[in-house]
């Protein structure tokens, strides 16, 4: 099959609105799933390597109060 | 250091089977994270392939109208929805028997991910309805089972969110989970005795085998497509849940730093 021109695509024989409505929202809900998915990841991550961190440091402050 | 009430959830692991408890997270983190990239890139190809199906390979149908269409995503969608509910209460009921907490972060994986499917065929569902049937909305069995499992999604959601103790939320998931799938096929046979809405029969005489073939094809394609998000995502959300429940102890820092 074919679409003659674009107009005819976007146009949808008249059912656009919902066609594009459907397919909008199916593609902006999964973008923002996607968001979602990798923001909490790297929140996660940040807290745990912040973590780390903050042990090394507080290890080596120890170290550097110690008698020598 | 675990608080008290981690170390009492650590210590339910059944004894004998060390293999269930906190050794399984720890293989399957990395597994996780090596599968999930896979599956994204294959969700891509195969809904990339069923959108060009839908909208360039499709014939043009006058009976229906172009709104034909938006079948490619919700048949799928609804599909999905249904599935992977299947898929959490399997959790939730392994869950009783074996590694719990591992079930239930398998279970808490997956229902995001069933609540944005569930929603879609609602929303693509009523798109189609509104210029096929006149109305956005009727009470068939299936709008109604198909609204039933949104709630359930989001109940299980909100659990897991609302309720700080992990054990009480995961054992209250599990009841819903598992309640749910008892009510679904129960409001599903009671709301088919006095609805006499038909939902998919409308449909099929009125299409050529051409066009009949082309679309089952691109809606096949959409579920193969929509399966390989739903495993990347519950994966990936899957060591995110890992890393939280963990966070406290040694071996899921080290993990998250590899």
């Amino acid at each position: 099959m074919a679409w003659t021109n674009w107009g005819d695509f976007w146009a949808m024989g008249g059912y656009g609105l919902y066609v594009w409505a459907a397919y909008l929202l199916a593609l902006v809900i999964v973008v923002s799933e996607i968001a979602v998915l990798i923001l909490s990841r790297r929140s996660i991550l940040d807290h745990l390597g912040l973590t780390a961190h903050k042990r090394r440091k507080r290890a080596g402050e120890v170290g550097d109060d110690s008698p020598g | 250091m675990p608080s008290p009430a981690d170390t009492a959830y650590m210590a339910s692991d059944p004894p004998g089977m060390p293999w269930l408890g906190m050794a399984l997270e720890h293989k399957l983190y990395p597994l996780a994270g090596r599968a999930a990239p896979w599956f994204a890139a294959a969700a891509a190809l195969l809904c990339a392939l069923a959108l060009y199906i839908g909208f360039f390979r499709l014939p043009h149908e006058i009976v229906l109208g172009e709104h034909y269409r938006i079948l490619l995503i919700h048949l799928p969608a609804s599909w999905m929805a249904l599935f992977i509910y299947c898929a959490m209460a399997a959790a939730a009921g392994v869950g009783l028997f074996g590694p719990h907490r591992l079930s239930a972060m398998v279970a808490s994986a997956l229902a995001p991910t069933g609540g944005v499917f569930a929603f879609l065929a609602l929303w693509t569902g009523s798109l189609w309805g509104k210029p096929s049937w006149g109305v956005w909305w009727v009470w068939d069995a299936q709008l109604t089972c198909a609204l039933l499992l949104l709630a359930l999604f989001l109940a299980v959601v909100m659990l897991q969110t609302a309720l700080d103790d992990a054990r009480r939320a995961d054992r209250a998931a599990a009841v819903l989970i598992l309640s749910g799938l008892i009510a679904l096929p129960v409001v599903y046979a009671s709301v088919m005795r006095w609805s006499s809405a038909p939902h998919g029969t409308l449909l099929v005489p009125s299409l050529g085998p051409g066009t009949l073939d082309t679309l089952l094809g691109g809606m096949l394609v959409m579920g193969a497509g929509l399966i390989a998000y739903t495993v990347a995502a519950a994966l990936t959300r899957l060591q995110t849940v890992i890393l939280e429940r963990e966070r406290r102890s040694e071996w899921a820092v080290r993990l998250a730093g590899e």
